[in-house]
Formats: C-alpha cells, structure tokens, sequence
C-alpha cells in the first residue's frame, strides 16, 4: 500500500513537473530550412548564421516569455524535395512551435502545404510573390516582393527617359519569377522590352547574349538572377562596347558580385533593401540603428561581410519574437492571429505592417535604388 | 533581326571565347583518358581547385607566381587522389573508375566548400581591366580571351611534343595501349597512371586560372564546366588534345550562333545534342579514327 501511494506520489509530482515545465522551463523549438550549402548558399549561409547569433543573444537576454529557443537548423542544400521532408519531419517529429525559412522560392511553394496541414507557422526567407499571393493562413515572407523589385526599377527608369530595354534571366526560380514580373508591369510603365533572353544558371561566358540585345537597340539592360552570371553579364555588355545604364533586381545585392566583376560593376543600378547602405542612410531613417547593429553583430561574431539576405533570417526571427510576446503565450494559433496584426515592425527588410491579406507586410518604399560607386554600395540618391 | 557583318563577328568573337573555355578543360580529360582509357569526373574539380588556390595566393605573392603555385599545389592534389583513390584497385571496371571519380569529384567540392566558403572570386584580368576591350572595327574582343587562345595554343603544342618525343609521354602511350606489354617492357603502368592524373591536374589547374577572370570560380564550378568539356572532348575524339580544340571552337562558335536564330534558353540544347548526335553517328568523335578507338580497351 504504502509503495503504491509513494509510486502515485511520484507519478503526481511528475505530471507537476511536465507540466510546469512546458510553462516556464521547456524551451520553445524553432525550426529552420535553409540552403547552407548548395547552389543557394550565399542565401542559406548567411541566414543559419544570423538566426544561430540571434537565437544565441535573446536566450542570454532570458528567452521569450521566460522561456528559452532552441533552434534546429536543416539544410536542403536548395532542393525543394529535401526541404519537403525536413518540413515533415521537424512538424511531425521536433513538434517545432514555427518554421523559418526556405532560402529559396521553389522551395518554399514545395512546403506551403505542409506547413498549412500542420498548422505551423512558416516564415519565409524567399522572394517570389507567389508565396503569398494568394494568402496561406500560416504562411509569411520577410523579403521585399519581386515585383515591387521591378516597379522600383521601372519608376527609375521612367525618372532616366528610359523606355526601350532589353531583358535577360537566368533559367531559375528566381530568374523565371522575376521575368514574369518585367513582362507583365513594363507596359504598365510605358516601358517596351525588345530583347527577352533567358540564360543558363551555369554560364561561363553570355556575349552572344549581350550581343544580341545591343543589336536589338536597346537603351538599358536590366538583368535578373542571382547566380555568379549577374556579373558576368554586366562585364561582357562593357566588353562589346554597350554604353547605357545596367540595372540588376535585388539579387545582386552582395559585395562579392561587384568584386568579382571590378570595373565593370561601376554604375549599376539596382534596388535593394536598406543594409548595405546603412551608414550613408539619415538619422531620421527608422531603419537605421537596427540596420548599424546587425551588421555590427554579424561582422563582428563571423568575419564577414553582412548581405540583406541574412536580414531576411533576423526579421523573421524578430517578427516571430514580437508576435509570441504580444500573444503572451506561446501557442501556434494565436502567434500565427496576432503576426496579421504587427504593424510598424522594423526589420533590415523595412518597416513591416502585416495584415489578414498580407502576409509579406512591405511594399515598394521597402526597397531604395543603390548603385555601385568604386567598388561599394551606395544610395544613387546621394 | 539582320545580320551585319560587325554582329557576324561578334557572335564569332563570342563563339571563340566558350570553345577555348571548353577545349582548355577537354584536354585535362583527354591526358588521363590517353594513359588510363578511363574520363576522369572529377576533372572539373582540378580546374575549379586551380582558379581557388590561385586567388588565395595572389593575395600576397605576384599574379604569374601564384598561378604557379596554383598549379603545382593542384598537381599534387591530383597525385593524391590517384594514390588514394585509383592506384590501388586491381584491374577496375570502367563502371567502377566512373563512380569512384564522381565520389571523388563531390569529395573535393564539399572539402572546397569548407575550406573558401561559398563565394564566388576571381583572378584579375592579365591585363586591363574587367571593361578592357580590344576594338577591331565594330567588334570587341576582350584581351583575356586572347590569353586564354594563346595559352591553350602553348599547352596543346607542349603537350603532344610530350607525348610523341620524350621517354615519359612515350611511355604514357605505351600503357594506354597495352597496358601489359608496357609492363613486359619495363614501364611501371602504376606511376604512369599517377603521373597522368598529375599531368592532367595540372592543366585543369592551368585552364581554371586562365578563364577564371571570364568565368569566375566558386566551390561547385567544375561541374557545369567539367560537362562541356567532356562533350567537347568526345566531339573531338577523346584523347586527342589538338581535336579538343577544334571541338571546342565548333560547340562555342555553334552555341554563339543559337543565341542569334534561337531564344538563349536552348543554347544548352545544343550541346546536348551534338553530344547525342556523334555518340550516334560517329562514336569516335568528328577528328576521331574509327579503327584508332577500336583498338582502345575499355
């Protein structure tokens, strides 16, 4: 008798201590799908780096809600069917309270489904409107839209007298998203495209390419991809002796492109979020002193140059953070309620007002127009 | 859309610059394939490891030195895995040579990845700058692509001098040919085996400092590069280095002018095509005799 009390005893204090457990003590699990490695790794890298430093720092602030994050990081090394099965797995197996991530778009469009059959928040690294355009109730996006992309490059164009342009992408998801995007909203700003080329991601050399767009008469190249080829472009245009304005979609929006391409990267124009030219920004700017501290943090902790992809990692992080301490619980449903109604959230990606029909929460002032002015980034309204 | 004869010669222009990126790494295929009868898939690997190790070290010795550096370092590299890898399998399968060197070749680029990260780099041009261009009229043709032209001409030429006049390349050939009369005849098959792969590194390594101001290199771009060159080398007739380079220029030249008729997205096709086409009709390649490559063991 008195074994069997002592072994309920124990079995009560048990259930206590589970349960208090999953209060205060036990942390909240936070999954990540990223291409660390791969040919989407100048997304992926960046990104579990910035969430492993981000985790790392709120959980020596105390955590959320007393509770501290455990992150798991997976890489798909960008291949979406990879990125399906870890989506599974960290939902059906880790039970993660929220996803972040993919890096990449065709990834992303792979799990929405998953993420919505169990009803687990996803944040997103990816660019491509499509992730939530149509809406998915447990699906968000931290990057700035492809098409807001190409309206702030048209805008600029339309501001340059421009109007006959010649197109070139590369054969990916992003290269493709992207394309579409230049067809359907040049005629809406007058502009006419009359070159469309679509690459290879692999190529070595494009001024067949080139050549071919020069000849068509253009009086600008506006590129999209995100692959090595977005600098090869840009130098083989200088090389056949094309002399107009380059532009380039957010995607070149990483110093190394401009080194590897030298000279030939002077003077192109494209738009970007605000990190890169973080310090040359006002001090009204509201951006600004998050914008200094993550490129601090970031360069400081891993030796390397900050890119706004990582950005994208952080501000998903932070708006998952907020919404939790808003929610004051840590419970799928309501995070998931309460991230429709953050507004005036600042992230590196811009100030973020999300709403029941829109997931993404920028629009095209989260974008400035940058250009490249011996060897670096700077604002080209400077 | 027209074509003129300023477009005609840029689209030629063009059409050089892939087929000497091309042909540069068929002949690293075409060294081993010439002692061993085997392709070797981590060729592409050779050449992305050259352009890496060349941009490390530029950073503090002078451009030329650090190429060489570049090479010998690759060569060494090249030493190794056949040590490791190759050396000590008995009479392997061509089968099994094929998966081994693909092990090899992913081996190689995750142990990249580790060491440079996932950036991309590149050489400074030899001269000039990225913009740099020689003006001929109308067309533009930038000076590294005549460094790559010239280069490759001088490897060809030093390479089959090798192989027709000194002992060693003889040798080489030797074992290509009857790997066991070699052995009768005193040629240690095994080092001239080792001997290939470092040969053939070292021209990998060669060929990725040379196009890698045009093309850049990065962890993984051996292998987009590693395939054209393979389809190079099988158009030309493999083991031939000469034929590489008209094989080269007949892909580049080809795939330039698909651009001009053709949306870009099909300039892949091409190679693919052709590729399917002379392993149809002409297994031996376009320059290739049939009776030579029948004499071939694989």
């Amino acid at each position: 008798m008195g074994k069997r009390l002592g072994a309920g005893v124990l079995v009560l204090l048990g259930l206590m201590w589970l349960s208090v457990g999953a209060e205060a003590g036990e942390p909240i699990r936070i999954g990540a799908i990223l291409s660390v490695t791969g040919p989407a790794s100048f997304l992926g890298a960046p990104e579990a780096r910035t969430l492993e430093m981000v985790v790392e720092e709120q959980n020596k602030k105390g955590g959320v809600l007393g509770r501290k994050i455990e992150l798991i990081v997976k890489d798909s090394g960008a291949s979406p069917e990879k990125a399906f099965s870890f989506a599974k797995q960290l939902i059906e197996e880790d039970k993660v309270f929220a996803i972040i991530g993919p890096s990449t778009s065709g990834e992303t469009m792979k799990i929405k489904s998953v993420a919505e059959v169990g009803k687990t928040i996803l944040l997103s690294c990816a660019a491509a409107e499509v992730i939530v355009n149509p809406v998915a109730k447990y699906v968000f996006k931290t990057p700035q839209k492809d098409s807001d992309a190409a309206v702030k490059i048209f805008q600029q164009m339309k501001m340059m007298n421009i109007s006959k342009i010649g197109a070139l992408s590369s054969n990916t998801g992003f290269g493709q998203a992207g394309e579409a995007q230049i067809m359907k909203l040049a005629p809406e700003h007058g502009i006419t495209v009359l070159a469309n080329e679509v690459y290879d991601k692999a190529a070595s050399d494009l001024t067949a390419e080139v050549t071919k767009v020069k000849a068509a008469g253009v009086e600008a190249i506006l590129n999209w991809s995100i692959e090595p080829a977005q600098a090869i472009v840009i130098k083989n245009a200088r090389q056949i002796g094309f002399k107009g304005p380059i532009f380039q979609s957010h995607g070149f929006g990483n110093i190394k492109y401009v080194e590897v391409a030298g000279e030939a990267a002077e003077g192109v124009l494209f738009p970007a979020g605000r990190l890169l030219v973080a310090d040359g920004l006002p001090n009204t700017n509201p951006q600004k002193a998050l914008l200094i501290k993550y490129k601090k943090d970031y360069e400081s902790k891993y030796k390397e140059e900050a890119s706004t992809f990582g950005g994208h990692a952080y501000d998903a992080f932070i708006i998952l953070v907020k919404a939790i301490e808003k929610a004051g619980k840590a419970d799928k449903e309501a995070v998931r309620a309460t991230i429709e109604q953050l507004s005036g959230v600042v992230g590196t990606g811009g100030v973020f007002n999300f709403s029941a029909t829109d997931h993404n929460g920028l629009n095209v002032d989260a974008f400035e127009m940058l250009t490249v002015r011996k060897g670096k980034f700077v604002p080209l309204a400077n | 859309m027209g074509l003129n004869s300023d477009l005609f010669f840029q689209y030629v222009v063009a059409g050089i610059t892939y087929g000497t990126i091309y042909a540069v790494v068929a002949i690293g295929f075409n060294i081993i394939y010439n002692a061993t009868g085997i392709i070797n898939f981590a060729q592409g690997e050779f050449v992305m490891l050259g352009g890496m190790t060349a941009v490390t070290l530029s950073r503090f010795l002078p451009l030329p030195v650090a190429i060489l550096g570049a090479v010998a370092v690759t060569t060494v590299i090249g030493a190794v895995v056949e040590i490791l890898f190759i050396r000590w399998l008995r009479g392997p399968s061509v089968l099994r040579m094929i998966i081994i060197t693909i092990g090899v070749s992913i081996l190689v680029r995750e142990v990249a990845l580790h060491v440079w990260g996932e950036s991309i780099r590149a050489l400074p041009y030899f001269t000039g700058t990225s913009v740099t261009s020689i003006k001929m009229g109308n067309v533009y043709i930038s000076p590294q692509v005549l460094w790559v032209v010239g280069i490759s001409a001088v490897a060809v030429v030093a390479l089959s001098a090798f192989f027709n006049y000194t002992m060693l390349g003889r040798q080489m050939r030797a074992c290509a040919a009857n790997r066991d009369a070699a052995r009768l005849c005193g040629i240690s098959a095994k080092n001239m085996v080792t001997l290939s792969f470092m040969l053939s590194a070292g021209i990998g390594a060669l060929g990725g400092c040379i196009v890698s101001p045009i093309t850049y290199v990065q962890y993984d771009s051996g292998t987009p590069l590693a395939i054209k060159g393979f389809t190079v080398a099988i158009l030309g007739g493999l083991g031939n280095s000469a034929a590489a380079v008209g094989a080269g220029m007949i892909l580049g030249i080809l795939e330039s002018f698909s651009i001009w008729v053709l949306p870009a997205a099909y300039k892949e096709v091409i190679s693919i095509s052709l590729l399917l086409l002379i392993l149809f009709i002409r297994p031996s390649g376009i320059f290739g005799s049939a009776e030579a490559s029948r004499l071939k063991e694989f």
